[in-house]
């Protein structure tokens, strides 16, 4: 029985501006499970964003319990919460957010500086298929090929949990889906729980679990009891 | 009000911060244009009013006695449109209450009518009763000073005779502006009077009726003064005339003019270098601005906006943040320009002072400051217009890497990635780091060139009081003395040692330059007052050679081995050949030295002295007072002691003072260029920071990226300021030497360590304002959105 990597309970977020407020988050219960891959799908404004913040210690609940294995990230201080994402957490950007002025193994080595148990740069880029582009500058990569070096940089620390944010929403689908399998073979080899929110449907079948997001609440969780894999997929 | 001058104003407003930063860098250089020129002018056209107003000469003579009828001789010379004659000498006065001698200069008023060149304003009480020998007008400085009231008096040492003096009014003569006595080298009014006395009062006492010994003439406008100052010397030549003198050389108005030659040199050098710094701020944050609105400029340009509406859009946001500069500048200007009026007038002695705060001046120094914000914008400015409407819309092209030789070093060395980040963005944009740098290196310069004043003045003091001046006091005569009154003066209650000194006037000529100096006889093997050379070693005197200080020298343009012409102008008189054996560095005045035996075999005089150094032991002291107060023959006495105070005094009062300010005018600068380096940056790589942030880097670590570069452009900056500022040093050294002294280029490392600390402080200081910022960066916003 996998163990649950994330457990949130009845968490609500309320952006208040004073005039009016606004539900992000409605009571949400949610677990995530280790080594699994999970899809949190919903239209923009959902609430899907809101809650991989708050999974990601960049946000903090309104009401409710975020667990984060044992540790409860719902009352952590922020110098915590920064040694959290430092620690456990690898994030990859739906605009992949490079370093301009470091090359592809230096903007992964940026990571591996401040980990504990980090693989090389260079083993990080050969499972995303770029030992050949170590080298080059981001401003010197296609769009495709920054989001892998994005990825690992994500993964070179060994994350307990890869959370990604519309990683593929700058790409078209040719270089969406060699994304998509760097994530899938990550999540394979590497049994890293990697959650991935989306609001493009097509990206649900490789999935374990698929979390329908609306209205700041969970609709359906669905679980997929055969997987495509990413190059099946199109948009 | 249009919509484009609304974005202005919300622009402005919302980068007060910037604007701020670089209004006071701008601020500093219109102040000290408005403060300066505003000096300057209100000091030279006080003068010049002054001097028209009371007549002052052009020419000025001494003699030992000339029968009166000779005037007629001095106002025949053609040019001449007026000429007076008087009694000048000085004497020892003994002041209630004040335990040293006081010295005086005593002067003749008229036997008729008023004076007519020179002429004193009454500023308090009436001129002297015709027929009261004893009642006297004294400069208003030493009145103040001693806390005389009207009707009150001193003693005045007359031919070995105490007389009692009755002061009935006091006076401000454009003789008398800058008032220092002989010997001294700093005003002391207390110990140092003027006093106006009837003409046959001292004829009597100094035997000189029907005579005088002081004249002093002025010429009609577009006379030739050469001329005249030749005719005038060769008409005084037979009556003892010691060589007449122009205004130029006038001891008073020598200070005036070098003070009113340092004020316009700092209005010439410093208000540039503020404006270039501010010039190069509004370059920097403009042309940032312009690239984040790109989009906007685009869109403005896309419905109809054309070129000359947008750049006009930006060129007056840049006239936005250089107002409030120009502003602050006109103030703290205003308010200097009465300070520094309030220090003249501490030093200067007018009857009026007509400051013109001068609204040209801050015309000038407004539009300067226009100026130079409009300068600074010119190339962000120029890069709207070349932006296309297409392409100002879209995301600016992405900023190429490449890897250099430092790269490679840095991967040598192993530097993390957060320092390699730091050294692509430096190497990356070299000149905008360049000038970072340059810019900090400005203050450190400012600084340092400021500061070194103290330091120079320091080893001033050193070497004139206590490596060649090392007497506690010296006794001058009114006529020469024999050797013997060495031993004389030994003998006075509390003296313990006493070297005496003989002083001649003379014009030493070499070619066709030429200048009055008074030589000085030494005698060899002296211990108190002592002649150095630039290893404070004792010069010895050959015995036939002159020894020149090093600006008498340049003067002449004679070296070691050149014969010079002496023109001796006193006693028998006579001209001489003598070779420049030595030439030495001095700070004060325009030496020229000889051996006291030497100096009289050429006379054909036995050896003479008329003044006297001498050591004391301060227990005696009082007893000594009161033995000079009543001796003959002695026309002063100068206590180094007292100089030395009031030296230290004035130095120590002016260095706490300007060391502030001018620590705070170089944490503006800095402030103002790492302050806004920072923020441009922050605005540039937020996105990049935060996203670190986001990867789990602490806030010490992404501000290290940011700020990091900033601290390290600043230790670059440091020494370079160091070097720019001994060169500023040097500049200043030069345009301030003048006959009356020069200043010796000496940074102390405390200067040094000063400036760095002041800087690097500001630097972080800064860096740290813009560390919370860091600190606020929004995480989530990172998530989502694209450059």
């Amino acid at each position: 029985m996998p163990q649950p990597v994330f457990q949130t309970k009845g968490v609500t977020k309320v952006y208040d501006t004073g005039e009016i407020k606004v539900f992000a988050l409605r009571g949400v219960d949610l677990k995530i499970y280790e080594s699994e891959l999970t899809v949190l799908l919903g239209a923009s404004g959902s609430g899907k964003s809101t809650l991989l913040n708050i999974l990601g210690g960049l946000d903090t609940v309104t009401e409710g319990s975020v667990f984060f294995k044992e540790q409860e990230l719902s009352n952590m201080s922020e110098r915590a919460l920064t040694a959290y994402r430092r620690d456990h957490v690898g994030f990859v950007f739906q605009f992949y957010n490079l370093v301009p002025s470091l090359t592809a193994k230096e903007n992964v080595a940026l990571v591996t500086e401040i980990s504990r148990n980090p693989m090389r740069p260079e083993e990080a880029l050969e499972l995303v298929g770029l030992s050949k582009r170590m080298g080059h500058f981001p401003a010197e990569m296609s769009g495709g090929e920054q989001q892998r070096v994005a990825i690992a940089r994500a993964i070179a620390k060994r994350p307990e949990v890869l959370l990604c944010d519309e990683p593929t929403g700058a790409l078209d689908s040719k270089t969406g889906v060699q994304v998509l399998e760097a994530l899938d073979d990550i999540n394979t080899e590497l049994g890293t729980s990697t959650t991935v929110i989306t609001h493009n449907a097509a990206i649900q079948n490789m999935a374990h679990r698929v979390i329908f997001f609306a209205d700041g609440q969970i609709n359906e969780v669905k679980e997929n009891a055969t997987r495509q894999k990413p190059s099946e997929i199109v948009w | 009000m249009q919509v484009l001058d609304r974005k202005l104003l919300r622009d402005l407003w919302r980068l007060w911060a910037q604007s701020l930063a670089i209004g006071l860098v701008l601020a500093c250089g219109v102040a000290i244009l408005v403060v300066m020129y505003g000096a300057e002018r209100s000091l030279s056209e006080t003068q010049e009013t002054f001097y028209e107003r009371n007549r002052f000469a052009d020419i000025f003579a001494s003699a030992t006695r000339v029968p009166n009828d000779v005037l007629g001789e001095i106002t025949a010379i053609p040019g001449v449109s007026q000429a007076e004659t008087r009694i000048s000498q000085h004497a020892i006065l003994d002041i209630d209450g004040l335990e040293e001698p006081a010295m005086g200069r005593l002067l003749s008023l008229p036997e008729f009518g008023e004076p007519r060149l020179n002429v004193p304003t009454l500023t308090l009480g009436r001129w002297p009763d015709r027929d009261k020998p004893y009642e006297v007008v004294v400069n208003e400085n030493f009145f103040a000073a001693n806390d005389f009231a009207l009707g009150e008096g001193f003693d005045v040492t007359l031919n070995g005779r105490k007389q009692p003096v009755t002061i009935v009014g006091t006076v401000l003569s454009p003789e008398f502006i800058y008032t220092i006595g002989p010997g001294a080298l700093m005003p002391d009014d207390v110990r140092f009077g003027i006093i106006w006395m009837n003409n046959q009062t001292l004829a009597g006492t100094f035997r000189l009726q029907g005579a005088f010994n002081d004249l002093t003439v002025k010429t009609a406008l577009g006379a030739d003064q050469e001329e005249i100052l030749d005719r005038v010397e060769d008409i005084l030549a037979p009556y003892g005339g010691t060589g007449p003198y122009l205004r130029e050389f006038q001891t008073s108005h020598s200070f005036i003019a070098a003070e009113l030659e340092s004020l316009r040199t700092m209005a010439r050098v410093l208000p540039p270098l503020f404006f270039v710094i501010s010039a190069f701020l509004v370059g920097m944050v403009l042309g940032r601005l312009i690239a984040l609105e790109r989009e906007q400029i685009g869109l403005f340009k896309a419905v109809g906006y054309s070129n000359a509406a947008i750049s006009w859009h930006y060129v007056k946001l840049a006239i936005g943040i250089g107002t409030f500069g120009i502003l602050l500048g006109w103030g703290v200007g205003a308010w200097g320009g009465h300070g520094l009026s309030a220090v003249y007038a501490q030093y200067f002695h007018f009857p009026y002072l007509i400051y013109i705060s001068g609204w040209d001046t801050f015309i000038i120094s407004g539009l300067a400051g226009i100026a130079t914000v409009v300068i600074g914008a010119v190339r962000p400015v120029l890069r709207t217009t070349r932006l296309s409407p297409a392409v100002a819309m879209s995301p600016p092209a992405p900023t190429r890497y490449r890897e250099g030789w430092i790269d490679w070093i840095g991967r040598v060395l192993r530097v993390r990635q957060p320092t390699m980040m730091i050294i692509r963005s430096i190497t990356r944009w070299p000149i905008r780091a360049g000038l970072t740098a340059f810019g900090i290196a400005m203050a450190a310069a400012t600084m340092v060139s400021s500061l070194f004043m103290f330091d120079a003045m320091d080893e001033l003091v050193e070497t004139a009081f206590f490596q060649a001046n090392r007497q506690e006091a010296t006794l001058s005569f009114i006529i020469p003395q024999g050797l013997e009154v060495t031993a004389d003066v030994e003998n006075l209650p509390g003296v313990m040692r006493a070297e005496g000194m003989r002083t001649v006037a003379a014009r030493l000529t070499h070619g066709h330059l030429s200048r009055l100096s008074a030589i000085e006889g030494r005698l060899p093997g002296q211990d108190l007052s002592r002649v150095l050379d630039a290893e404070s070693d004792e010069v010895v005197f050959p015995e036939d050679g002159i020894v020149l200080s090093n600006r008498l020298s340049g003067h002449l343009d004679a070296q070691v081995g050149d014969v010079i012409t002496v023109e001796i102008l006193e006693g028998q008189r006579g001209t001489y050949e003598i070779p420049v054996t030595g030439v030495i560095t001095q700070y004060f005045g325009l030496g020229a030295y000889m051996d006291i035996g030497a100096l009289s075999a050429m006379l054909q005089q036995s050896a003479l002295v008329n003044s006297v150094h001498f050591a004391l032991d301060e227990g005696q002291i009082s007893e000594l007072y009161t033995a000079v107060k009543a001796a003959p023959n002695v026309a002063g006495m100068v206590l180094w002691t007292q100089i030395r105070k009031a030296f230290y005094d004035t130095i120590a009062e002016s260095s706490g003072i300007s060391t502030t300010v001018y620590a705070i005018v170089a944490s503006l600068i800095v402030i103002g260029v790492v302050y806004n380096s920072a923020r441009i940056q922050l605005s540039e790589r937020g996105r990049e920071l935060a996203s670190l942030r986001i990867l789990g880097f602490t806030k010490a670590e992404v501000s290290y990226i940011l700020l990091g570069e900033l601290i390290f452009l600043t230790l670059v900056a440091i020494p370079m300021g160091w070097f720019l500022g001994r060169t500023m040093a040097f500049g200043i050294v030069t345009s301030f030497s003048s006959d009356l002294y020069s200043i010796p280029l000496i940074i102390s490392q405390n200067t040094y360590a000063m400036t760095a600390l002041v800087v690097l402080g500001a630097s972080v200081g800064s860096a740290l304002l813009v560390r919370r910022r860091i600190n606020r960066l929004d995480l989530i916003a990172v998530m989502k959105t694209r450059e």
